[in-house]
């Protein structure tokens, strides 16, 4: 019987933090074990290995904000088995996605002196918009327990047991008190998909909505909600707008408080 | 004439994207530029607007290997810009979250992304599979500084915990000495680390750098202090800008950073800090780099791997002293009212001093943000490194020439995800 090579890994970056690919450095416990199952055979942040023929799994972060990235990733799914986005970025276009709302030369003449440099694309947006996805991962972060179940549920061939609830749900489970029943607090966990494990109500502090939309979100009733709590309009569009602001439920939700 | 180019096409084990061109003529080298391709995210454009409560959280997302700095600089200037001060066990508790980042950032950097360097293989991963050893106590140590921003943070990368005036939920006595004895573990592991990375053969270089980092009365510098050069600088943060331009280079369009006063190129990070602050490191910490052969001085850029081993000794001796003394305080935050105004902060990140400068409305709006992280000041020293350095390399064959220029270029651990600033760089090949 012909030994069975170890499945090659990949790990790509488009516009982002670097964070989610360094949740994979951060296993700290894991890495070196992760490494005897999977040939880590690309990931420009830990080794020289250059890009090599096909991958088995490629895990994918950022966003799509140049024309040069819109090709780039063509190019990443023709190589790729699984295609595998980590993070708020790759999901849902990240924080950069803010100029999806606003004049992107405008963007670019505050920051930089010769705007005329800049190549970028008007929008920025999520991995999914521009080819086949096999699963995205939530998180700005991604949690590095999810990120190991998904590379684990990929090497045994099963589809990841990572629940779409609420963050409110997860809340529930820990038994942690309502931050915004018992204080007042406002908080995103009602529409908010689980993943983080209720940090943000863990320390005392209402959820800002860092894994995006949960499945089929109640937004515009919790919004109510938030409303009588002291927010006004322009809170309620900016709580919406954050590192999800593209995804759907969220983008729609934060529209609804436009001017 | 012959004209022979040396081009790095991505370089690896940085944070963030980025390549390398030099060219040379004559056997001289001609030229040199830091290419990077990391595309604009436009921070300092998406912060108008926003509230100045939210500034540490969006700020974080500019660099998920140094949140921490960019939210402590994001908090403090704030703070300046508000008329608060934050004292007390809340100081304490934001310097020991800077400490794990510290520790966290430059474990990293010395195992995963400098090392193989010296020790001969592609990556951190590659070489375990010799040196298994090694690269399992630093992953052990490096775990300690996340372990550190978990409990005080609640996340390592883009800690949730993190607000204008201080935290959400400020951590009891006995969850801060749960960490005593690991961090007690770490710091003898990081003492291994320096005597074992000073072992390394490093080529014999010294550069005549000016130094520039923060600089306090007592303490090593994390969150505060005066801005100080080793050309003898000495401002507050608020003149940051009077003293520093960025800029366009010649031929090229990525910014720069320099001082405007004669000194032009400077160098942030660890050997600035060290060079400039080696009084105020803690006598374990000052031991440990003195049984590594370094004296208070260190300009040999390669040798900066030994330079980040000691911080993490200091940092873990620091996180220690932070975790021992620790009282818990009466609030977890001290009251905010916003009001109009401009706010000046300058933090020590792992790779260097970090500036934020906010404008706010009377209701706490964002008016303007300014951002310039470590990597844009480094960005002209690095490649004054590669002009004066290569030279003695240039026998080399192509592959090990390459090489060495991508290892001259880590030892500024650049993080080029942080560039805010940086631009497409087109090469002008004359």
């Amino acid at each position: 019987m012909a030994e069975r090579h170890a499945p090659r890994l990949a790990v790509w970056k488009f516009a982002s933090c670097d964070g989610c690919q360094l949740s994979l450095l951060d296993c700290e416990d894991e890495l070196l074990a992760l490494a005897q199952a999977l040939d880590i055979a690309y990931f420009l942040e830990a080794t020289r290995a250059p890009i090599r023929g096909t991958y088995d799994l490629s895990l994918v972060e950022g966003s799509i904000t140049t024309p040069h990235d819109a090709e780039r990733i063509q190019e990443v799914r023709r190589r790729s088995r699984a295609l595998v986005t980590i993070g708020a970025c790759a999901t849902a276009g990240g924080i950069q996605a803010l100029r999806n709302f606003a004049d992107v030369r405008e963007y670019a003449s505050i920051v930089y002196a010769r705007p005329d440099y800049i190549h970028t694309l008007a929008t920025s947006t999520p991995i999914a918009d521009h080819v086949k996805v096999d699963f995205e991962l939530r998180g700005c972060p991604i949690d590095k327990g999810q990120l190991i179940e998904v590379i684990s549920s990929f090497l045994a061939g099963r589809k990841p047991a990572t629940p779409a609830h609420s963050v409110c749900l997860q809340c529930k489970l820990k038994g942690n008190v309502c931050v915004m029943v018992a204080h007042g607090t406002p908080c995103l966990g009602p529409v908010t998909h689980a993943g983080c494990g209720a940090l943000c109500p863990s320390y005392d502090r209402g959820c800002y909505g860092c894994f995006g939309p949960m499945e089929t979100p109640n937004a515009p009733s919790l919004s109510l909600r938030l409303a009588t709590l002291g927010m006004d309009e322009d809170a309620l569009r900016r709580v919406y707008r954050t590192f999800n602001a593209q995804a759907e439920a969220f983008r729609e939700e934060s529209e609804r408080h436009d001017d | 004439m012959t004209t022979r180019s040396i081009s790095v096409g991505a370089l690896a084990r940085v944070e963030g994207e980025g390549g390398l061109e030099i060219v040379l003529r004559d056997g001289v080298v001609k030229s040199v530029a830091l290419k990077i391709f990391e595309p604009p995210r436009f921070f300092e454009a998406l912060m108008r607007g926003r509230a100045f409560s939210e500034a540490p959280d969006i700020a974080a997302r500019i660099c998920g290997i140094c949140p921490v700095a960019y939210q402590m600089s994001a908090v403090h200037a704030m703070e300046d810009a508000l008329g608060v001060r934050v004292t007390g066990p809340l100081r304490d508790l934001r310097r020991l979250l800077y400490c794990g980042e510290w520790i966290e950032s430059h474990m990293l950097h010395v195992h995963m992304l400098h090392m193989p360097d010296f020790l001969g293989y592609a990556g951190g991963v590659e070489m375990a599979r010799d040196h298994g050893d090694v690269v399992r106590r630093g992953l052990a140590i490096k775990k300690v500084g996340n372990e550190i921003m978990t409990l005080i943070g609640g996340r390592e990368i883009h800690p949730i915990n993190v607000r204008v005036g201080g935290f959400y939920r400020a951590p009891r006595k006995r969850e801060l000495a749960a960490l005593a004895e690991r961090l007690e573990r770490a710091r003898d592991a990081a003492l291994e680390v320096v005597r074992f990375v000073a072992g390394f053969d490093f080529p014999d270089c010294a550069r005549d750098y000016v130094f520039v980092s923060l600089r306090q009365r007592d303490e090593y510098p994390l969150n505060e202090g005066r801005i100080v050069s080793s050309g003898g600088l000495d401002i507050a943060a608020r003149e940051f800008e009077t003293h520093f331009e960025e800029f366009h280079v010649e031929r090229s369009t990525a910014l720069h950073a320099r001082m405007r006063h004669g000194d032009g190129a400077y160098l942030v990070g660890p050997l600035a800090r060290f060079a400039l602050n080696f009084d105020r490191l803690s006598p374990l910490a000052q031991q440990a780099a003195r049984e590594a052969g370094l004296g208070p001085l260190c300009s040999n850029p390669y040798r900066s791997i030994i330079v980040r081993a000691v911080e993490t000794v200091y940092a873990l001796d620091e996180a220690l002293r932070i975790v021992e003394s620790y009282e818990e305080p009466g609030a977890a935050c001290v009251p905010i009212e916003p009001r109009a105004g401009v706010g000046h902060a300058a933090t020590e990140a792992p790779r260097g001093m970090l500036y934020h400068r906010y404008r706010l409305e009377a209701d706490g709006t964002i008016a303007e943000a300014v951002i310039t992280p470590p990597t844009s000041q480094n960005q002209g020293m690095i490649e004054e490194d590669l002009k004066s350095l290569i030279g003695g390399f240039l026998d080399l064959p192509e592959d090990d020439l390459r090489h060495r220029c991508e290892q001259t270029v880590r030892n500024h651990d650049p993080c080029i995800s942080c560039s805010t600033h940086f631009l497409r760089l087109e090469i002008d090949r004359g």
